[in-house]
């Protein structure tokens, strides 16, 4: 950078203005490369030596189909993501629920859950600072279910693939289960369950000086965070969407319409048991619930299967291990559990 | 001497942060001790809630993320 750059204020710096020129520059790109999708891949498929309409046929089509198309809307949603996360830090979050009551500040943290940005190394870090600044334990897991459960990637993904009624199911489905099921574990006033050392933490807010953060920094961040996601994520879209183009392609329509239709009542539990022990990438489990609604089975149920399959995974139950009891995982999980099988009861009867 | 700390379980982020702040801190030609702290309570006795954090004599500087060299020099030169 030049000195008559650093000298200009940072709105109007030449760097600033071109870094924003390329990013215009590369949105339209992405759009015409996007609007060429379809008739490429149909020309792809039709190339390939398979007899149309056959099972073969049709998985292959959705797998070429779907791969350029969910990586390449991928892309976009978590530079999207990133950029909307820069204006959010769990430091500020905190200071947001410190001292809340329970009821409101369970619904604050499960929406501040879907923005902001945490890692899960930084998952310890994150309760414990929470509860020790006063934020109560019922408002602390609300925030901690939701940050999981509704994936914003998931959820632009959701958007874009499978249309705005099921994003916003889905969105209202994750938010109820972290609300209620914070809410129910704050009403048993378990305290006492959490490990020793993390009562006796006495954390104080911090006197961080806030970033001074130009549009340029923003759009960096967004770039960053594509490049740090995408590049952690990719594989499991992959593994998904060809999990997807199998039920695409071989699965009867009928037979899931029977198992995972809306009309057993043991569909949305036994959903939630096989979900629980598989662990996916929330983006990932997309192309698969694309492919299960396209079958017929019931909204409730494949969204109970989705959030199980995310919201309750072995690694982070070992790095929760550091700061809760046994007992107080244990009533995690059967909290959430619970709550998923409920709130999927409750959208089958409303969506039938 | 400066006395630097990292604040952070050891995951990736963190090891590159402690690089980041050592071979800035050599370009400048600033003395530092980088010490790493992985403490759970101790970082959470920071008020840090995301990581990694870098306190640098006993002041809190930065919280979450990789931070941006150019801050990074502009710490170690205050």
């Amino acid at each position: 950078m030049t000195a008559h750059s650093l000298a200009a204020p940072p709105h109007v710096s030449p760097g600033n203005a071109r870094l924003i020129g390329i990013t215009l520059a590369a949105l339209l790109a992405w759009l015409a490369v996007y609007w060429q999708l379809e008739p490429l891949s149909h020309w792809a498929v039709a190339a390939l030596p398979l007899a149309p309409g056959s099972h073969l046929a049709d998985a292959v089509g959705f797998f070429i189909f779907d791969t350029p198309k969910v990586l390449m809307l991928l892309a976009l949603v978590v530079f999207a993501m990133g950029v909307v996360r820069s204006f959010f830090s769990p430091e500020r979050t905190r200071a947001f629920l410190a001292g809340r009551r329970e009821g409101i500040g369970n619904i604050a943290a499960a929406t501040l859950g879907i923005f902001t940005p945490f890692c899960s190394c930084s998952a310890v870090p994150l309760f414990v600072g929470f509860v020790s600044a006063g934020v109560p334990l019922g408002v602390t897991f609300s925030f901690l279910i939701a940050a999981p459960l509704i994936n914003e990637v998931a959820l632009g993904l959701l958007f874009a693939l499978v249309g705005w009624k099921v994003a916003l199911t889905y969105l209202a489905f994750g938010m109820s289960v972290s609300i209620l099921a914070g809410w129910i574990i704050g009403r048993l006033h378990l305290e006492s369950w959490l490990e020793q050392w993390v009562r006796d933490v006495r954390g104080g807010a911090t006197d961080l000086p806030p970033e001074q953060m130009t549009i340029a920094d923003r759009i960096l961040a967004g770039v960053e965070a594509t490049r740090e996601i995408f590049g952690r994520v990719w594989v499991w879209i992959i593994v998904g969407i060809a999990a997807g183009a199998l039920i695409h392609g071989y699965v009867p329509a009928g037979m899931l319409a029977v198992v995972m239709g809306g009309g057993q009542w043991w569909s949305v539990p036994a959903a939630v048991l096989i979900g629980i022990p598989i662990y996916s990438n929330a983006a990932g489990i997309i192309p698969v619930v694309e492919a299960l609604l396209g079958k017929g089975a019931a909204l409730g149920t494949v969204l109970a299967f989705m959030m199980a399959v995310t919201a309750l995974s072995a690694p982070e139950m070992v790095i929760l291990r550091k700061v809760l009891t046994a007992r107080l995982i244990g009533v995690f999980i059967a909290t959430v559990t619970v709550g998923i099988i409920a709130v999927g009861y409750l959208f089958n009867a409303l969506f039938t | 001497m400066k006395n630097v700390k990292v604040l952070g379980p050891g995951c990736n982020r963190c090891t590159a942060t402690a690089a980041l702040l050592q071979g800035t801190a050599d370009r400048l030609g600033v003395a530092v001790a980088i010490e790493k702290i992985t403490d759970y309570a101790a970082i959470a006795g920071y008020g840090v809630v995301s990581t990694p954090g870098i306190v640098i004599d006993g002041k809190l500087v930065h919280a979450g993320g990789l931070p941006k060299s150019d801050d990074v020099a502009r710490w170690l030169a205050a």
